[in-house]
């Protein structure tokens, strides 16, 4: 390699270690501000604000959800498998809202520690299998 | 004989000779058409008709056989666009800062197919359009870049000028590349983890996977093709007072 490509390879190399490092820092600063929701624990650790819209993502508690009335209004516990938070939502769900699914709620804590929800969103996970595998493996779980 | 060797460079060289480049992709390019047309019927096939339905989905999953390889391609047309930037701004190669801008409009609609597949999904899946979380921000911002690398490009009259300072915006750009593969994994986000492309075994079951990955590889003939295409294009408007374009003209093979 001539004298001249070789710096001009280093001089690159140097601008995108420089850069990489520039931007890792900003990012692990920003790290918080990065995260799209809370998780249940979180909440409970008073880290979620107070008096202030945030987001809360967890698991719907198996068989927590509940239709008091003929309205609208959902009555679910979301966890992050250690600690639950009850969510109180009024409105209509997402396709693939279910128990057992995780979600997002969109919506601030009340006196009594309940999570009124102005937005459920669902968050699908990565796992894509036809329905009978599912059933499958259902019934894998319930024999042991 | 430091970090490249002369024998490597030597043979870039001969491979970049305009005529050479021009004469070998004109005999390439049926075949490469043959075999994207032949993945992506067989893609397409399978994923739409043979794969069965998800557990959870239904149907509506089956928009991943366009979504997914989309986005692989946005994020692999960036960094092949960068190498070539790379290559380019450190040999002079011309066919590299060629290749670099060629791909630039390739990879923009790729991501541009991506986020809009994404967020037709998004709205009966998650229950939004669109949400500001770490994965499509940093998919919007690859967007972003490949558009700028599209506008300072054009912006400067120059054409070897803008190559480089082309290059060097897309070198800039490539740090968002891991960003956004890692932000499902780094951060919580509304988007889902990753699928295939983690170290574990992919939480696909096989059925659906194999057309995946015959799409994945046909968009990446298609890249080849519209990327050679447009390179050709552009090749012969940088080299029109060229001998060898001459010649081709007078024998009239344009």
């Amino acid at each position: 390699m001539k004298p001249i490509r070789r710096q001009r390879l280093i001089l690159i190399i140097l601008m995108v270690a420089g850069i990489g490092t520039a931007v890792g820092f900003a990012l692990k600063s920003f790290n918080e501000n990065l995260m799209y929701f809370f998780s249940t624990t979180d909440v409970l650790a008073g880290k979620a604000p107070k008096d202030a819209l945030f987001r809360l993502g967890g698991m719907v508690v198996k068989g927590s959800v509940q239709r008091p009335g003929d309205g609208l209004t959902v009555h679910f516990k979301l966890t992050d498998f250690s600690k639950e938070v009850a969510v109180e939502y009024t409105g209509i769900l997402p396709d693939l809202f279910r128990e057992g699914q995780g979600i997002v709620a969109n919506g601030k804590l009340d006196g009594r520690g309940v999570f009124i929800a102005e937005e459920v969103l669902a968050k699908h996970d990565e796992n894509y299998m036809p329905p009978e595998v599912k059933a499958s493996l259902k019934k894998q779980v319930e024999g042991k | 004989m430091f970090l490249i060797p002369d024998p490597v460079g030597r043979f870039f060289h001969r491979m970049a000779s305009p005529p050479h480049f021009y004469a070998l992709t004109e005999k390439l390019m049926p075949w490469l058409v043959a075999i994207f047309l032949i993945l992506l019927a067989c893609g397409l096939y399978g994923g739409l008709y043979l794969a069965p339905p998800d557990y959870q989905q239904g149907d509506s999953y089956r928009i991943i056989y366009i979504h997914v390889p989309s986005a692989w391609m946005s994020l692999f047309i960036y960094v092949m666009m960068a190498l070539a930037g790379a290559i380019g701004l450190i040999w002079r190669i011309k066919l590299a800062e060629i290749v670099a801008i060629s791909s630039a409009s390739v990879g923009a609609s790729f991501t541009f197919i991506a986020l809009v597949t994404g967020s037709l999904w998004g709205k009966p899946m998650w229950g939004t359009w669109w949400v500001w979380d770490a994965r499509l921000t940093s998919e919007l911002v690859l967007l972003f870049l490949y558009l700028g690398v599209i506008g300072l490009y054009n912006a400067i009259d120059d054409k070897r000028t803008a190559s480089k300072a082309v290059a060097i915006l897309a070198l800039v750009g490539v740090v968002n590349i891991p960003i956004i593969h890692y932000s499902v994994e780094w951060w919580s986000t509304l988007h889902q983890g990753p699928t295939v492309t983690k170290m574990d075994k992919p939480s696909i079951h096989v059925s659906m996977l194999v057309p995946l990955l015959l799409m994945a590889v046909a968009f990446k003939f298609y890249y080849l093709i519209a990327m050679l295409q447009r390179t050709r294009l552009e090749l012969l408007q940088r080299e029109r007072t060229a001998n060898w374009v001459k010649k081709m003209v007078l024998e009239q093979k344009l």
